[in-house]
């Protein structure tokens, strides 16, 4: 880290940050990591509650899916997504001849790409949440007259509220810092799939300079989500 | 509107069984030590645990039934339930919390938050309706809860152990006004708690609950008079007397209650409003005149009422104020005690036991 503050040309980083290519990454960044982060939670908040609550059968092989992609290396995540999406992949080569619908190579590709990786994180995240959950409270709700949903909507969800937000935190970090799925799924397309990663890692070979101050951005953005969840989950 | 309850509850590996009815203007008090499953009982009442046995019934509608299988779910009970440890929402203010329940039935928000205003103008706290839960005294938040557990208007009430977790200075205020509350409250009232003492004072009728087992269903005066377990007796089957404490010449105390006076020692803790006397039957000692000795509470009344159990029998005086004594059989049999027997009774000061009210 000291070697990137050392390396990063102060001078330049305005000039670098603002170019019209680091712009763009930055910007498809933020929108792809705040998709990836929406989808994760969407998804992610009724199996966190199956599996904090819920007593099935398979319930280990289900958490041990959900954390596979926290451990495998993202660059065979997106082989997978590329052998699920693909033009010719199982589920890709349907979506094309039935919808004529192409996702990889596109933003969706990106955004799904990031999706895979940050979505462990916001189920366990959640997970965690609902268990601190006093369930009591819930039971109180339910004989005041509430239906399971409205307890859901005016007392779990509101309970939660850190909980939800640390992991939306976390998970659009991880979307926001993704590399090895996105550039194998989604490619290095300036303008549509090349995130801040994907930038640096290009500009590495062209302007280092360039590189080390991108990267100091999402080391400050790093900093930025470590300070947000100061006293949430970090004490 | 009548509750009939008739079911075995199990949880992990207890098990309660429970046979009682209650009837509507009555309150009925669940009363047994920790661990008797009066919590248990509450949740099957409430429909969070289903009974694998037997049946609930309200107002002729099966909330739960085993043999023609019906299960009612809470939401849909017209129960209201203040919990043991409340179970207040922490993230709604006391009025919010108090609206949630007609919210939760489709009432809009205006009409729902004026309704619970009003309820928690009639339980004197609304000047704290827009505090959080965490920002409440302990009597505040009974109050709250209560609320909560009123405003949809159910017709049962079942409240666990609505005093126990209040300080002694606040408990008298709450019962008062709990006990306004239950009378005012025309449906079934169920009370469960674990002191006799609160049960006796707000309970038309005990339902005395041991081990997972009923043991005896009676008013709080057959239970003082017959008890039919230790417990029972230990616990419910004392003398209480709940009265003004005045202080008298010799450093004892008066207990000035509405059915006579009697001395009591003076407490060690600073007096401040009502006390509750405490006088074990077996305490006491009747004699045929009367009698002169050390004991500073002698009283003369009549017999009305004599129990025998076992070698022991209990024997219940009309006197100022009225008595239980319990005393051997031989006894019953050496002083000729039967109803409209004429007799003395003597008991110790040092042998009362004193609390606050």
């Amino acid at each position: 880290m000291l070697g990137l503050v050392i390396r990063t040309p102060w001078s330049r980083i305005g000039e670098i940050l603002t170019s019209e290519t680091a712009l763009t990454a930055l910007r498809l960044s933020l929108m792809v990591a705040m998709a990836a982060a929406a989808i994760s939670f969407v998804t992610g908040f009724p199996l966190a509650l199956a599996l904090a609550r819920g007593s099935f059968r398979g319930k280990t092989l289900v958490r041990t899916l959900v954390v596979l992609p926290l451990v495998m290396p993202p660059v065979v995540a997106g082989v997978g997504l590329l052998a699920a999406f693909g033009r010719r992949g199982v589920l890709g080569s349907w979506l094309y001849e039935w919808f004529g619908v192409q996702i990889v190579f596109t933003t969706w590709a990106a955004v799904l790409a990031a999706t895979f990786v940050s979505f462990p994180l916001a189920v366990l995240a959640l997970e965690a949440g609902m268990r601190g959950l006093d369930e009591r409270l819930e039971d109180a709700a339910s004989t005041l007259g509430a239906s399971r949903w409205y307890v859901l909507r005016r007392v779990t969800v509101p309970l939660m509220g850190p909980q939800i937000a640390a992991a939306l935190v976390l998970a659009w970090a991880r979307a926001l810092g993704e590399f090895g799925a996105t550039i194998t799924f989604a490619g290095n397309l300036q303008g549509r799939t090349q995130t801040l990663p994907l930038a640096v890692f290009e500009r590495l070979q062209t302007d280092p300079e360039a590189a080390f101050a991108i990267s100091m951005l999402l080391i400050a953005v790093a900093f930025a989500v470590i300070l947000a969840l100061r006293g949430r989950f970090l004490r | 509107m009548t509750l009939a309850v008739d079911v075995v509850v199990r949880r992990d590996d207890f098990s309660v069984r429970a046979a009682f009815e209650a009837q509507p203007g009555e309150t009925l008090a669940l009363l047994g030590p920790n661990g008797s499953g009066k919590s248990t009982l509450v949740d099957a009442i409430a429909g969070l645990l289903p009974p694998s046995e037997g049946s609930v019934i309200l107002d002729g509608t099966a909330l739960d039934d085993t043999t023609h299988p019906a299960h009612v779910t809470p939401d849909r009970r017209p129960i209201g339930v203040v919990f043991q440890d409340l179970l207040l929402f922490p993230h709604l203010s006391a009025l919010e919390n108090v609206a949630f329940p007609l919210r939760a039935r489709g009432v809009p928000a205006s009409e729902a938050r004026d309704r619970a205003r009003r309820l928690l103008e009639r339980l004197e706290v609304d000047g704290r309706a827009g505090a959080r839960p965490r920002e409440l005294s302990g009597g505040e938040a009974q109050r709250v809860a209560l609320a909560r557990a009123l405003v949809p208007a159910p017709t049962l009430l079942l409240l666990d152990e609505p005093l126990s977790a209040l300080d002694a200075s606040a408990r008298p205020r709450i019962r008062d006004l709990l006990r306004r509350e239950l009378r005012a409250f025309d449906g079934v009232r169920i009370l469960v708690t674990h002191d006799p003492v609160e049960a006796s004072s707000l309970a038309d009728r005990l339902v005395i609950l041991e081990h997972g087992e009923v043991t005896q269903i009676d008013t709080p005066e057959q239970v003082r008079t017959a008890p039919r377990t230790r417990y029972a007796a230990d616990l419910v089957g004392v003398n209480a007397f709940l009265g003004r404490l005045e202080p008298s010449e010799d450093g004892a105390g008066r207990l000035v209650t509405d059915d006579g006076e009697i001395v009591v020692p003076w407490p060690e803790w600073d007096v401040d409003g009502d006390v509750i006397a405490i006088v074990r039957p077996a305490d006491i000692t009747l004699w045929l005149e009367q009698p002169t000795g050390s004991a500073r509470n002698v009283t003369r009344g009549t017999v009305t009422s004599v129990s025998v159990e076992g070698d022991r029998a209990r024997v219940r005086i009309k006197s100022a104020p009225s008595l239980v004594a319990e005393v051997t059989t031989g006894s019953v049999e050496r002083l000729g005690l039967r109803e409209g027997a004429e007799v003395w009774a003597s008991f110790k000061a040092v042998e009362v036991e004193l609390y606050p009210a």
